[in-house]
């Protein structure tokens, strides 16, 4: 390890902290996310050729935002020569990019962290396609390279170089306003951020073994990214539900893969390797959200039933009438067939199989789920509880056949297998 | 990584004591964001030593509890931290912001020695 390295590496950290801060008060003063984004990008540049040589300085955020004030100046003044017009703003920029230390102290302090949550509802803002949020989001308040994005949604660099392109002119199109949207507008709005969240921890958490170490990062940058909003609109309750629906599922984390790399389903993981800080945690938020009138939102109701298994000792001790009460209050708040499907599942847990069976056979005709194969699954378990062994191994069969995961083929194979061995 | 950090304060220039007012309003923020951050996993203040906690040496066989002499306090007397950074100088990066708020004093962060997954 050289010592440039060690200095990357601090770089690296500081950048993690302060990116979207340092971008969230740019963007006010040159009232152009896009912009702002690259004056900090031009920041990091330079703390990259100068601090190996001269050291990190005491103070790395007020640094950083005095060299990207100093680059924002000099692109005005550039751009001032072919447009006339610049000009008054740019002299009212230099008098409000003042750089000395008081200025750039208050510049980047933001106690309430107003700059930092218009430049998360900017990033997530409706006009922009949910990958363009999510890479948006993840390189502006995330601080991640478009080359970390890339790898943790396996796609090439230069697409989501492309996409963050577009994304800024998209909004400078727009002309989307730096702000925190008010009224009716922040509901519909704030779906569109915890949207985002949300989007970012699938990624991280449908990763497996083998895949980029990046991937499964996507979990705790979306845990942070969440804790952020979360410490930012302390009285908003889904954004709590959110939270603790993710940290709920983030405790089972290390429990749901085998060493080979099979995924191990909920009732069969051992309950020892289940994170309990992250636990606690998860059932903190999810007070905080009910506690708040939340209890209804849909990010609560699945923390809710992620709660129920938590606090669950063992799977036979899991309360399933709670979970199928739950899945049916979700089904009426944000109706969809695999939600149902789950319910279908929790009800033949909490009220036999023939319940679940009933919901479950309700669902064939469901054009989404035509070639999902956990319906399937989930009737050729039912099948098999109630004796029905031809239809049940027929249904694992079925399910075989539409699962893209050679590992769960092979499992449902077996199934099907021993289903037929039994009779 | 994890890693585990110890902070005790320069007792000459930074007594001992709890933060109360501004102090503990910074000290609260802190703490709130790197618990936002996933740095800060679990973390307290200790309670001085003689009162409220022992030491206990081993030599030849034979336990020893020992009850001085140790600074007399009557509040806090540094405290400790579980912590989870990407680098070294990360960690090294998160003692001096935490340092930035507690005051003068001494922070001894270990990286904790994580196998293979059993």
């Amino acid at each position: 390890m050289t010592a440039t390295d060690s200095i990357h590496r601090t770089i690296a950290a500081v950048w993690r902290i302060e990116s979207g801060k340092l971008i969230a008060s740019l963007a006010r003063m040159v009232r152009d996310v896009g912009i702002a984004e690259e004056l900090a990008q031009d920041a990091l540049v330079a703390a990259m050729e100068q601090w190996p040589q001269a050291g990190v300085p005491d103070n790395p955020a007020a640094w950083l935002m005095t060299a990207a004030k100093h680059r924002a100046i000099d692109k005005l003044r550039r751009d001032e020569l072919l447009q006339r017009k610049h000009t008054e703003l740019a002299h009212e920029l230099e008098t409000a990019l003042d750089d000395s230390a008081e200025a750039v102290a208050a510049a980047l302090d933001d106690p309430i962290g107003d700059d930092l949550l218009r430049l998360v509802f900017t990033a997530c803002h409706p006009v922009l396609s949910s990958e363009a949020r999510i890479a948006l989001t993840l390189r502006m308040l995330g601080g991640l390279t478009t080359d970390e994005i890339a790898r943790a949604f396996l796609v090439p660099e230069a697409t989501v170089a492309q996409r963050i392109v577009r994304a800024k002119r998209t909004l400078a199109d727009a002309d989307v306003a730096f702000e925190v949207p008010r009224g009716a507008q922040l509901a519909v709005r704030l779906e569109s951020v915890l949207e985002a969240i949300y989007l970012i921890f699938n990624e991280g958490y449908t990763a497996t073994a083998g895949d980029d170490w990046m991937r499964p990062q996507m979990c705790e940058e979306a845990l942070r990214l969440g804790r952020i909003v979360a410490g930012l609109m302390p009285q908003q309750a889904e954004v709590h539900g959110l939270v603790a629906l993710m940290e709920l599922q983030a405790s089972r984390m290390h429990a749901r893969v085998a060493p080979d790399g099979a995924p191990i389903l909920l009732l069969e993981q051992n309950r020892a390797r289940w994170d309990q800080l992250l636990i606690q945690r998860g059932l903190a938020s999810l007070q905080r959200a009910q506690k708040l009138g939340g209890a209804r939102g849909s990010y609560a109701l699945q923390a809710a039933i992620a709660a129920c298994h938590a606090r669950a000792r063992s799977a036979d001790a899991t309360d399933w009438p709670a979970i199928a009460a739950l899945y049916a209050t979700l089904a009426q708040v944000s109706p969809s067939p695999v939600v149902e499907l789950n319910r279908a599942v929790a009800v033949g847990m909490a009220d036999g199989p023939a319940a679940g069976l009933e919901l479950a056979d309700a669902l064939l005709d469901e054009p989404v789920l035509k070639s999902y194969h956990l319906l399937a699954t989930v009737r050729g378990d039912l099948l098999e509880k109630l004796g029905r062994r031809d239809e049940a191994r027929a249904e694992y069969e079925r399910a075989a056949g539409m699962t893209r995961n050679a590992r769960e083929r092979q499992l449902l194979l077996q199934r099907a297998e021993r289903v037929q061995a039994a009779q | 990584m994890k890693y585990f950090s110890i902070y005790i304060p320069d007792s000459k220039t930074n007594p001992a004591k709890a933060p109360t007012g501004a102090a503990k309003e910074r000290m609260d923020k802190f703490v709130a964001d790197a618990i936002a951050r996933g740095e800060l996993l679990q973390g307290g203040g200790f309670l001085p030593v003689k009162s409220h906690g022992a030491i206990v040496r081993r030599s030849n066989g034979k336990n020893n509890v020992i009850d001085g002499p140790y600074a007399e306090s009557k509040e806090l007397l540094g405290g400790f931290a579980m912590l989870q950074y990407p680098s070294r100088e990360a960690a090294i990066d998160g003692a001096k912001r935490f340092l930035e708020v507690a005051g003068d004093g001494e922070c001894i962060t270990y990286q904790i020695m994580e196998g293979e997954e059993c």
